[in-house]
């Protein structure tokens, strides 16, 4: 049977084909819902980490324990997982353990253009790049193989524009998967990562490398499609159909694992030309290989840019010289729809009243961030999830003796869940005084109303805990006097508690609750 | 363009609104009719920040064998618009033998004071297939102003060479429960608009 499927259902499909029993990760666009299709098979356990270093942890325990797992995040969510992947990398990964990662050239829905294919060769783990739904299906039960054949966690990198981009997919039956073995936990020299064991699992993770790129060179998904010759190109996943679109009658080296790279192959396949091109977007990951391996024919970031996303036309003017045009004259300029703040959407309020009240806001990752645009104008920096409470304790220790006490930072229910709660500490332990505000619209707004850990209901819908902000408050050795809850529609009742506790001049804790308009529209609907 | 590419025929659909008009789901009806009646498709679109009132693009493209999921700049075969500004913003994938749908609605941010004048005047001098409806006039007629995205459905329909089983059966698999009825009126009362 044949669906249309976007890349995100197709790797949820592909997830449920091969087996794959155990699905995490945290939202974050365009990866987002890979988790929410998963979500829908049966005979599968699945959950939203709390952020995405979790994920990769839980991910990592699961794979080893003998089920086959999806992990997934967006590009910036793979720093936050940095730290478990390096270490992953030399335990290996025992049963299918496939990290997808959703990159988001030309920033759609992001806070910077990352290009993770560079974590593959850092952490010395494999990459597999699809270039439409069908091969990402295919793609990730041929990952959940490689990982157990290589014993590796294995790299599944999507674009914004694989993840939503809808094309043909053939469904088939579920793989009957049964995994041989479990945990086994004698085998202390592979799980426990003291220096003595993992100085030796280095050298295995050398060695496996060595090997992957080996195999690289034979594999059915690095193939050379044959043209007239006349132009060569070196592509990979999207770029992929741009060039057959663009040029279809030429010479095509098309990768489909991208890490480690089949330099063999590909630098006999360079010998042939006078020049090859390498289409790739963001940075020249496969070009510097390339060009480190002394080729010295191939063109890429010379004349194609590194930022941004690509499309046929990019290519074709790149390559050729020349160019599309619109032959349409149309003087009027439409006007920008820059995205704002629903209305009536209860995070207005409170950057109505800190602007009002002239305060420098450290801000944080959410719908919330577009406070900083006016109407609202009321946020002064933003960096990655949870950066908005330790960046305001530095602009505090900045200031010194002359700090003026008008520094608040302002962060969302799931934002503060996901990294948060530990900067709030560091600012009670090193006896910091801001003011934080949590913005709690009892959703995950942003990336599509995901729940989390302030809501009550996990991925299931079922219901869970809810943690309590007075008491993790006071647990964290926030004075009980300097915390409140006010509500989100009342400007006046918010302006007056923030300057009540910036008048305290000690760390306080402010959370302000009204649910999100669409979450609440969502929820009574159902 | 080189004589090759043109011969590969591929039909070239832009869809573009603002959120929450229903370009997305009508961009769904018509890749999932192109899949039944047995071509390659491809769509492509960008979903995130486009529910806080965004534009919203979808490019749809079917044939024997689809490669880019998004339309070279001045390919487009046809043109529908929920929104006629949102028209002018996405020209460049236009040429002059562009088939323009467009539905005359006009959405204004707060943050803009001046909608602009003449978009009509100036579109219809570019296109001399220029397929203009007036929405409170359709949406009387359909007596729903829910469906007005499937009533521009069915005036496209006529445009391409897709059967009306399978735009049938897209649509009921696609619209929300309950509303099948009303939709296939809306698609239907778009079949004989023009
Ligand atoms: C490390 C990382 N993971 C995921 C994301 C994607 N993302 C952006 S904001 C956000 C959460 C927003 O939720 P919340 O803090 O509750 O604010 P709201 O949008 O509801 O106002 C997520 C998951 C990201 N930017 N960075």
């Amino acid at each position: 049977m044949k669906a249309i499927l976007s890349g995100n259902e197709a790797i949820a499909r592909g997830a449920y084909e091969a087996g794959i029993k155990v699905g995490v990760g945290y939202p974050g666009t365009p990866s987002t819902e890979i988790l929410e299709n998963f979500i829908k098979y049966d005979d599968v356990v699945t959950e939203w980490s709390v952020n995405e270093k979790v994920a990769m942890e839980v991910g990592l325990g699961s794979a080893l324990a003998g089920k086959r797992t999806l992990v997934t995040m967006k590009h910036v969510g793979l720093n936050v997982a940095a730290d478990p992947l390096f270490t992953a990398s030399y335990i290996g990964s025992n049963a299918g353990m496939v990290i997808v990662v959703a990159d988001d050239p030309d920033l759609h829905s992001s806070q910077n253009e990352q290009d993770s294919r560079h974590y593959a060769r850092a952490a010395k783990v494999p990459m597999v790049e699809p270039s439409d739904s069908q091969e990402a299906k295919e793609f990730v039960r041929y990952a959940c193989e490689l990982s157990e054949g290589f014993d590796t966690p294995i790299f599944f990198r999507s674009v914004t524009r694989i993840s939503h981009s809808k094309t043909i997919v053939s469904l088939e039956k579920k793989l009957d998967y049964k995994h041989d073995k479990g945990f086994e936990k004698e085998n202390i020299k592979k799980h426990v990562m003291i220096p003595g064991f993992a100085r030796q699992r280095h050298f295995i993770v050398e060695d496996r490398m060595k090997s992957l790129e080996e195999f690289s060179n034979r594999i059915e998904i690095n193939r050379i499609e044959k043209g007239n010759g006349k132009i060569a190109v070196i592509t990979s996943g999207l770029c992929y159909n741009y060039v057959k679109e663009v040029l279809p009658e030429a010479d095509i080296f098309k990768l489909g694992m991208i890490y480690p790279l089949p330099m063999k192959k590909l630098i006999d396949f360079c010998k042939g030309y006078d020049k090859v091109y390498v289409v790739e977007e963001l940075d020249p990951f496969i070009e510097d290989q390339l060009k480190a391996k002394g080729v010295s024919n191939v063109v890429g970031k010379d004349i194609m840019p590194i930022t941004g996303e690509y499309s046929p036309e990019l290519i074709y003017t790149a390559i050729t010289g020349k160019k599309f045009n619109s032959e349409i004259n149309v003087e009027i300029k439409p006007f920008p729809r820059p995205p704002m703040l629903c209305p009536g959407c209860p995070h207005a309020q409170t950057f109505n009243a800190m602007r009002k009240l002239g305060l420098t806001v450290s801000g944080d990752i959410g719908c919330y961030t577009l406070g900083t645009l006016p109407p609202y104008s009321a946020m002064h920096a933003c960096v990655d999830m949870g950066a908005s409470i330790p960046f305001a304790q530095g602009l505090e220790i900045a200031q010194g003796s002359e700090f003026k006490h008008d520094v608040v930072a302002v962060i969302g229910d799931s934002t503060f869940a996901h990294s948060g709660i530990t900067g709030l500490i560091n600012a009670a332990y090193n006896k910091r005084r801001i003011l934080v505000i949590v913005l709690d619209n009892s959703t995950t707004a942003m990336t599509g109303m995901q729940p989390n850990p302030f809501n009550g209901s996990t991925i299931t819908g079922e219901e869970t805990v809810v943690i309590d902000y007075q008491k993790l408050a006071e647990a964290i050795g926030i004075k009980k006097d300097n915390f409140r809850t006010v509500t989100a529609y009342k400007e006046e009742v918010i302006s007056e508690t923030i300057q009540e506790l910036l008048a305290k001049k000690e760390l306080c804790l402010m959370v302000v609750t009204g649910p999100c308009l669409i979450y609440k529209r969502k929820k009574e609907k159902v | 363009m080189e004589k090759d590419i043109k011969m590969n025929k591929i039909k070239n659909i832009l869809m573009v609104g603002v959120g929450g008009q229903g370009i997305i789901t009508a961009s769904d009806i018509l890749s999932e009719a192109a899949l039944l009646d047995g071509h390659d498709v491809k769509k492509s679109e960008i979903h995130g920040m486009s529910q806080r009132g965004g534009s919203v693009f979808s490019h749809v493209r079917y044939g024997e064998k689809v490669y880019s999921p998004t339309i070279k700049t001045g390919e487009a075969d046809i043109l529908l618009s929920l929104e006629v500004i949102e028209t002018v913003r996405w020209l460049v994938y236009a040429n002059k033998s562009t088939k323009v749908i467009l539905s005359e609605t006009r959405i204004q941010p707060q943050t803009v004071k001046e909608y602009p004048e003449g978009v009509i005047e100036s579109l219809k001098k570019e296109f001399k297939d220029f397929f203009l409806v007036n929405p409170i006039e359709i949406n009387k007629q359909n007596g729903d102003n829910k469906v007005l995205n499937t009533t521009l459905l069915g005036i496209l329909s006529n445009l391409l060479d897709i059967s009306d089983s399978s735009w049938e059966k897209a649509m009921e698999k696609l619209v929300p429960n309950g509303t099948y009825e009303s939709n296939l009126a809306a698609f239907r009362l778009g079949k004989k608009l023009f």
